[in-house]
């Protein structure tokens, strides 16, 4: 009982995207597919969802080699497929969204909405997934909506189940249930394939990890013997620092200065609710917090994107309480946004225009109403090499690169001129272990310079790793704050819940 | 909400090398973004010819006892049709200049819907701009006496105003308070109307002894004369239309107004975070997006013989141009041909309606098939077995976004 693809080899004009790859996953089995973007896993899924097909090379289940011209054969084979984004319709029930696709009709084609419910009903107990039937998706947490594609998975009675990045989206306590779930699947024969960058996780869950690269298969290894010093290097090609190398902070004045801050969401509740700290010259200073706690709009009201109810913030002795974001802009703030493709980008543009989205209007970019796309040119073409940038060109649309691409234009952008202070949200979210290595750098990089920096970050490892003194924001309120020298994760995992010290 | 065709066109590279690249547009890339276009126009061709024949009543009636012969005749009814539509448009000189003439407009009020395209806004408000600008022009060309090279140039200077102020009205609405622009555009369209009929019956506009809302004559010097006199009615506006599709041109993709019309319009929340000031940009691309139909209001009033406004005087030609803006995929060159085509169409439907009585409705057909086609690229490619563009319904997306 095995799901086995054999010697796959897929050819894009000018990439080859699988070169003989095998990968097997048994019943009852977790396998972990592991690799940078653009390493090939993607390509190597879909095929085995029957997106794309083979130029050589084969797929067999349980001994058979199988035709998959279609997704639609793929779940005939029993395989199934939970994406990494939810391909769920919001205004349907659960229980509607589990039958889409396959309404279990009665005579005149009238649906059998009982026979739906019975159904998730019954998964959702076999599998302690805790999901109502007659929820509708948009009220869901994220977690749940991603039982929900479990459900249906499983509805669809698929022995062989396909996770894409399935924890990327989620909160640490929902990927602690996501890893119940998954062992649950395994104790009942499913063979899972789990897709990841996540070192940590690959090891916590897999009887076996496998690494690609470059399209290639580099290694197949047991949990046991593999660390993730290892894993990374095989991913990558090189070794890699996985911990941030800094020496000690020097902080001098405060540039950023905080103080007692309001700020309403977008449904006018307080998300932060008397906010205050302040920033040094040549340190970072990290917050922590799970997401929802209010640093999406501290963020957004520091750099003059969301109206500030009440309280003051200052950037280099300056008022920019009511600033915009190109006064803030203007005083060396450099932002790398929390949502890289919603504010960061313009994905319809090319990589030169993204570079100077926020500096287009002066020289030498342009001069008047008169773009002078000849030096932006010349500056993409410098700040691509610069900030390593894997782009075939400055001129292909900034949609088309991969996340840490994408995210080290941001910083490219962002850092390319005189920084006094880095506002870094979630600047490593989603991307790979060597973009994260040299964001991770480049931003040490601004601190050793004398920029003051502030990370917003749901990643405890990573605020711990790049602080110099750690905040924890809970509820609109900065409840705690630590040296990480001295802190364990556990105190800091403490304050983001709410819990005193 | 109806996306703006604009994804793919690149701004910061040099224009492609050669004179005639540069004047039509036609580079590489521009040559892949014509394919689709092309073919939608066979496509709707082929459909049409179809049209002709099953609307041939006595050849349907024949098809069962001569199948052959009633098929020929068929066959020669849809050549005859397509003969008369084709020389009509561009057949002769004559038929050039009706071409040109009846595209005239239809180029301005275009490159204004595909202006508000671009900066992400979906302006139906062409025709009622046009109709605003045509009453700026009316006002000058009835009540200003000057020489005619000052006279012309103010004229369309006033159109150009006429549409502005109108066009604003939705910008500014919507920059302040989030008014959907379709919603306000379409109402301007019918207050503009009704306006129009309106002042035309008031002293400062309708001529004198009459009770019809029509205006007095343009004074001489304000009007559009034939550049090749006698019969042709092509006037001196066609040139200033393709100078201004060129400056639109420049202004989208090489000022820097237009890399903030495009940067809004394919991602308002980024403009934001970059500093862009939103609702100012708004107001100002409803604005000239109206101005440039507003011309188009101007050329209509002072080019078109006896030179005398009624509420009628912008027929569809604002409707019509949200249709060439899609055909042209909101590219201001695009634009431009798309408007020559829609011209060469409307000049060659008359013709075909004389010669082969044919209904003029048949060209609306033929407009609406292209329509169809360049709306649903996918159904062109797989009919013409296309490579490219289509990629798989459902993807695993790779990495971790």
């Amino acid at each position: 009982m095995a799901l086995e693809l054999r010697g796959i080899t897929k050819r894009f004009p000018g990439v080859l995207a699988n070169d003989d790859v095998s990968l097997s996953v048994g019943a009852g089995e977790v396998v972990a597919l592991l690799g940078e973007n653009g390493a090939g896993k993607t390509t190597l899924m879909n095929i085995l969802y029957g997106l794309y097909r083979p130029d050589s090379g084969s797929v067999w289940i349980d001994g058979q080699q199988i035709e998959l011209l279609s997704s639609r054969d793929a779940i005939a084979a029993g395989v199934g497929m939970v994406h990494q984004h939810f391909m769920l319709v919001p205004v349907f029930t659960v229980a509607e969204n589990v039958i889409l696709g396959l309404e279990p009709a009665g005579p005149l084609g009238w649906i059998k909405g009982e026979a739906a419910r019975g159904a998730v009903e019954r998964i959702s107990e076999r599998y302690k997934l805790r999901v109502d039937p007659d929820a509708v998706i948009e009220d869901l947490p994220v977690g749940v909506q991603q039982r929900v594609e479990i459900i249906k998975v499983l509805n669809r009675e698929a022995r062989y189940v396909v996770f894409d990045e399935p924890t990327a989206v989620l909160t640490p306590q929902e990927v602690d249930e996501f890893f119940e779930i998954a062992r649950g699947l395994k104790r009942d024969g499913k063979g899972i394939i789990f897709i990841s960058h996540k070192l940590n996780e690959a090891l916590g869950i897999a009887d076996r990890i496998v690494v690609m690269r470059n399209g290639r298969k580099v290694a197949e290894v047991l949990p046991s013997e593999a660390t993730e010093e290892k894993l990374a290097e095989l991913m990558v090609g090189r070794p890699v620092m996985l911990e941030v190398e800094k020496g000690p902070a020097q902080p001098g004045d405060p540039i950023l200065a905080v103080d007692d801050l309001v700020v309403l969401d977008d449904r006018n509740h307080r998300a932060c609710n008397g906010v205050s700290f302040n920033v040094k010259a040549g340190e970072i200073v990290g917050i922590a917090g799970v997401q929802g706690n209010g640093q999406t709009e501290l963020v957004e009201a520091i750099v003059g994107l969301r109206p500030i109810l009440a309280g003051s913030v200052r950037v280099s002795g300056a008022d920019v309480t009511s600033a915009n974001p190109r006064e803030v802009h203007q005083l060396n703030v450099s932002h790398i946004p929390e949502d890289r493709q919603g504010s960061g980008l313009v994905l319809g543009f090319t990589v030169a225009e993204n570079l100077i989205l926020d500096s287009y209007y002066r020289p030498p970019f342009s001069r008047g109403l008169v773009m002078d796309w000849d030096a932006t040119h010349e500056t993409a073409i410098r700040l691509v090499k610069e900030y390593d940038v894997r782009t075939p060109g400055v001129d292909v649309l900034v949609s088309t690169l991969s996340g840490g691409n994408q995210q080290k234009v941001i910083v490219a952008r962002e850092f390319d001129r005189e920084v006094e202070l880095v506002i870094a949200a979630q600047p490593t979210r989603g991307i790979d272990v060597g973009s994260i290595e040299y964001i991770h750098s480049r931003i040490v990089q601004q601190r050793d310079a004398g920029a003051a920096v502030l990370v917003v970050s749901s990643e405890l490892e990573e605020v711990m790793g790049l602080s110099d003194r750690i905040l924890v924001i809970f509820q609109g309120r900065i409840v705690a704050g630590f040296d990480p020298a001295t802190v364990e994760a556990p105190e800091i995992g403490l304050a983001m819940l709410g819990g005193s010290r | 909400m109806i996306a703006a065709p604009a994804a793919a066109e690149k701004g910061p590279t040099p224009p492609p090398p050669g004179w005639w690249p540069r004047l039509t547009g036609v580079g590489t890339r521009a040559r892949r973004a014509l394919l689709l276009p092309t073919l939608a126009f066979v496509s709707a061709l082929l459909i049409g010819a179809i049209i002709i024949a099953l609307t041939d009543l006595d050849q349907l009636r024949r098809l069962g006892t001569e199948p052959g012969a009633a098929l020929t005749e068929m066959l020669r009814g849809v050549g005859r049709s397509y003969k008369a539509l084709f020389s009509g448009a561009g057949g002769s000189v004559y038929a050039l200049s009706e071409t040109l003439f009846a595209a005239t407009p239809l180029i301005f009020a275009s490159l204004g819907v595909a202006l508000g395209f671009r900066a992400g806004l979906f302006n139906i408000g062409a025709q009622g701009q046009l109709l605003m600008g045509a009453m700026g022009a009316l006002w000058v060309g009835l009540h200003l006496s000057m020489p005619s090279f000052l006279h012309i140039p103010l004229g369309l200077i006033a159109g150009l105003v006429g549409g502005m102020i109108w066009g604003s009205i939705p910008g500014f609405l919507k920059a302040r308070t989030g008014a959907h622009e379709v919603i306000v555009t379409i109402m301007l369209n019918a207050t503009a109307f009704f306006f129009v009929q309106w002042a035309l019956t008031t002293p400062v506009f309708q001529e004198p002894g009459r009770n019809n809302p029509q205006s007095a004559p343009l004074l001489p010097t304000a009007q559009l004369h034939p550049l090749f006199g006698g019969t042709y009615r092509v006037n001196i506006a066609i040139v200033v239309a393709v100078a201004v599709a060129f400056l639109v041109n420049w202004l989208v993709f090489r000022s820097s107004m237009g890399f903030q019309f495009r940067a809004l319009g394919l991602n308002q929340q980024a403009g934001r975070y970059a500093g862009m000031n939103v609702r100012l940009l708004i107001t100002l691309a409803m604005a000239l997006a109206g101005g440039l139909a507003g011309i188009g209001g101007a050329s209509q009033v002072m080019g078109l013989a006896p030179y005398q406004a009624t509420p009628s005087l912008a027929g569809s030609i604002g409707f019509d141009a949200i249709t060439v803006a899609l055909l042209g995929r909101s590219h201001p060159v695009g634009v431009l041909w798309a408007a020559l085509l829609f011209g060469a169409l409307k000049a060659g439907g008359r013709a075909m309606q004389g010669a082969a009585q044919i209904p003029l409705d048949l060209v609306v057909v033929l407009q609406a098939l292209i329509v169809v086609f360049v709306a649903a690229p996918e159904l062109v490619r797989t009919i013409y077995r296309i490579k490219g563009g289509s990629k798989p319904v459902v993807q695993v997306a790779g990495g971790g976004e």
